[in-house]
């Protein structure tokens, strides 16, 4: 691999044989991009000389669109970003407009946010973990992994009537009560999803056909990683300890322990051992937050209509996949003069050339499950 | 005029069985890769924690058929800029070598269709190996990028691993002494062991070099669907697809019936002389029978009626089959002068049971790594082969070798032979991994880009 030589001298390096380079055009209707990304690889026999992500066959205009609705009618929008983290997304959209409007949702409110907030991370990982395992060949854990996600699903629906897409919180605080057996649920899961994680690892991480196809694949160092803009988990396995709900701690996150798991080589395996501990966290944050959750009410006072004063945001939180910020202004009227949305996928996906370059073909797929890319939300 | 009818009875009387046979294999081999795709989806259900097929008769009993008919009806597409006449040609190319692979294997002492080709082993291998001009110009012939990297991949990778398996064969055949099919497990009987004990290294890397070669996970990387959509099959569709599937799943059926027939007594039952373990004969009644009434009690709990007169026949005919296999052992129990006359029926029965009890576990073992493994990267796979295998099997050819002339010196037989086999395969794994690690250590490092031998 020819990390070390600039991008000048890589453009022009010759093909094996000086036979010509083949273009293959992966996507968007490709079983391993990960919905609708189209790659364009150029390839000299297996190995990608050059490479071209092109976006947008999911580009809906959410952030225009966001222009055009209250700012209660737009927080169901961003469910249909990341669509595999929905309550994240939410969840970053209500605090930024809380912020905003200069309101703090109530105690027990962000407790519940906090709980539903992390099973989506594991949810979110547990699918990532799956889709990941079944591009590099393995087709087992993926039905594993959906058996758990399943599970937390489960208790979404419980709590809000919905599965994928939640809208689980309001600008404020939270609509719904938490049903009378969601500590109970929560804590049986977490009590039996710490086998389970074993099991997969079991399968996985000391797996030497594993350990071949994603150790030294698509290395990230952490100053590349820095210059990309990479977050998340993308960033932390290149050894980078950065971490929003530690660095700048939202919803109830300051009350709870938790380790913020770092990687040290930066390659795909280390993304996979980093995601591995993060769910293992997350499991803990659960387990802490049901301890405890704070009686009281789960609505701050705002008022039907929400008319915040004129001014502009910026909150981030960390979802699964990294960085998601809202940059949000206003005018003054219900609707926001301009939300911006800062999506982890988007930025991640900016590695993928570096990360790619000089790797074989498997190896791209592989590249693109560790980025963890979800195309809804890249395009928005 | 005589001449001529005498002629033609002799012709039929000397062809008839086997052209019976021939028929029976290209009509009814379809049907029973249907099933076994059924049972490798039903083994991969139980695995992963779901259900598998169900909809289609009894718990999906019915699916092969639904399959065949949905693929029989499905359009035929053929691409614009496809090479027709080869993109026809291909899959035909490809399930006719398997095809005739079979043509060469023994079931049982009495099913064979081609009798006593004196090069039995070396026909299948070399016929069957016939099935990748199918796949390669497939690919080729597809006039699209993935069809032609998969086309590709396939290739290099026949011709590594086709290396491995022969060298491992040779190890194996030195015990037999002889190509031909029948005489292998005559071979194994009169030794009173399978050669896959005396030789197990070479089992293995047959194991390994088998699996690669019928392009199965974990090395399916010709068709690795998160790689290349389908590989060479990718602009196939409908009738022509089933025809690489059907090659595809009859290349395992021909490379486990080697392996049965090489390394694990063929039609032999396990241990075929010693007699204190006669009882094994009544094994495959007891089996039989035990499946059928598990059906038999299954029967009520079927939610329609069509389903329930469905399992009930699925448990007559256990019983049946257990009736067949029971009778060549109960006979001579009540009539002991019958011996015998019963024996060709005990030897052509018992030993077809086994036979495909034995190819059915092989293939149970190819499934269960597809299930559990990831897939090689095509750098490894190759390393793997090259850089191994290869090595391993023409290392063990030799200690082998040494080992036989050794086992003769000191009239080792059968059993007994395990003294000089045993040490000389651990031997040759030691040398071997020895070669693959200065191997490593000579290439410092090589990140995984730098794939100039790739295809080498």
């Amino acid at each position: 691999m020819a990390t070390d030589t600039t991008k000048d001298a890589r453009e022009k390096q010759k093909t094996l044989l000086g036979a010509d380079e083949l273009v293959l055009n992966m996507g968007p209707q490709h079983p391993s991009t990960h919905g609708v990304l189209r790659v364009k690889l150029k390839l000299d026999g297996e190995r990608v000389i050059g490479s071209e992500c092109m976006i947008g066959y999911l580009h809906r205009g959410v952030e225009k669109i966001a222009e055009h609705r209250t700012y209660q009618q737009f927080a169901p929008y961003v469910d249909r970003m990341d669509y595999v983290a929905a309550v994240s997304n939410g969840l970053g959209y209500c605090e930024a407009i809380e912020k905003l409007l200069m309101v703090e949702a109530p105690p027990r409110a962000k407790v519940i946010r906090t709980i539903l907030t992390e099973l989506q991370r594991i949810a979110s990982h547990l699918l990532w973990l799956g889709t990941h395992a079944l591009d590099i060949g393995a087709l087992t854990p993926l039905f594993y992994c959906f058996r758990e996600r399943e599970e937390i699903l489960k208790i979404f629906e419980k709590y809000c009537g919905a599965r994928l897409t939640t809208h689980a919180f309001r600008i404020g605080g939270l609509q719904y009560e938490a049903y009378d057996t969601l500590e109970k649920d929560v804590e049986r899961f977490c009590k039996a999803f710490e086998s389970r994680i074993t099991d997969y690892e079991e399968l996985l991480t000391q797996n030497r056909i594993w350990l071949g196809r994603t150790k030294g694949v698509g290395i990230l160092k952490a100053a590349e990683a820095i210059a990309l803009g990479a977050t998340g988990p993308v960033l932390r396995a290149s050894g980078v300890k950065w971490d929003i709900r530690k660095a700048m701690p939202y919803a109830a996150y300051d009350q709870y322990k938790f380790e913020i798991p770092v990687g040290t080589t930066g390659d795909t395996y280390d993304r996979y051992l980093v995601r591995m501990e993060e769910m293992r966290q997350s499991r803990l944050i659960c387990l802490q937050a049901i301890e405890n959750i704070p009686s009281g009410p789960i609505m701050a006072k705002v008022g039907k209509v929400l008319k915040p004063p004129p001014g502009e945001v910026y909150h981030a939180i960390e979802a699964p996949k990294g960085e998601l910020g809202y940059y949000v202004i206003s005018d003054g009227t219900v609707q926001p003069y301009r939300v911006r949305i800062r999506p982890p996928s988007f930025v991640n996906l900016q590695a993928f050339d570096k990360m790619a370059r000089g790797h074989l073909v498997a190896d791209v797929v592989a590249i693109i499950g560790t980025l963890d890319i979800v195309l809804g939300e890249v395009d928005r | 005029m005589q001449a001529v009818t005498q002629v033609t009875t002799e012709f039929v009387k000397q062809y008839w069985a086997p052209l019976l046979c021939g028929f029976a294999i290209v009509a009814i081999l379809p049907l029973i890769v249907g099933y076994v795709v059924l049972v490798e989806r039903k083994i991969m259900a139980d695995m992963q924690a779901r259900l598998g097929p169900m909809r289609v008769g009894p718990h999906g009993l019915l699916q092969p058929i639904a399959d065949a008919v949905k693929l029989l009806i499905k359009e035929d597409i053929i691409p614009e800029d496809a090479d027709k006449l080869v993109f026809w040609l291909a899959p035909v190319l490809s399930v006719g070598a398997a095809l005739l692979a079979m043509a060469g294997l023994a079931i049982g002492p009495a099913f064979q269709i081609a009798k006593d080709i004196n090069i039995g082993i070396l026909f299948v291998v070399g016929v069957s190996a016939l099935g990748i001009f199918g796949i390669v110009l497939g690919g080729w012939a597809s006039n699209s990028h993935y069809s032609l990297i998969g086309a590709l991949r396939s290739s290099a990778q026949l011709v590594s691993y086709e290396t491995a398996a022969g060298m491992a064969l040779v190890s194996g055949l030195l015990f037999a002494g002889t190509l031909n099919v029948t005489s292998i497990v005559q071979a194994q009987y009169d030794q009173g062991i399978w050669f896959g004990l005396l030789a197990p290294v070479a089992f293995f890397t047959y194991l390994v070099a088998s699996i690669a070669e019928t392009n199965r996970a974990p090395f399916d990387l010709p068709e690795a669907e998160s790689e290349l959509v389908a590989g060479y099959m990718t602009e196939f569709s409908g009738f022509r697809w089933s025809l690489y599937f059907l090659a595809e799943y009859t290349n395992m059926i021909v490379v486990a019936s080697v392996a049965t027939t090489l390394f694990l007594g063929g039609w032999l039952r396990p241990f075929p002389r010693t007699h204190w373990l006669d009882f094994l004969d009544f094994l495959p009644m007891v089996l039989m029978t035990g499946i059928g009434i598990y059906g038999l009690l299954r029967v009520p709990k079927q939610p329609a009626r069509v389903q329930q007169l469905f399992m009930l026949a699925v448990a007559g005919m256990c019983f049946a089959a257990a009736f067949v296999l029971a009778a060549p052992v109960l006979i001579p129990f009540f009539k002991s002068s019958l011996i015998a006359a019963v024996k060709p029926y005990h030897d052509g029965i018992l030993g077809g049971f086994w036979f495909i009890f034995k190819v059915s576990l092989y293939i149970y073992f190819f499934m269960w790594l597809r299930f559990t493994l990831p897939r090689y990267r095509f750098d490894q796979l190759m390393r793997l082969g090259w850089h191994f295998l290869i090595p391993l099997s023409i290392i063990n050819v030799l200690v082998i070798g040494v080992a036989m002339i050794l086992g003769s010196h000191f009239h080792l037989e059968g059993w007994q032979l395990l003294l000089t086999t045993i040490p000389a395969s651990v031997l040759a794994l030691i040398i071997a991994l020895f070669i693959l690690n200065a191997e490593q250590k000579s290439e410092p490092q090589r990140a995984s880009g730098d794939a100039s031998d790739t295809y080498a």
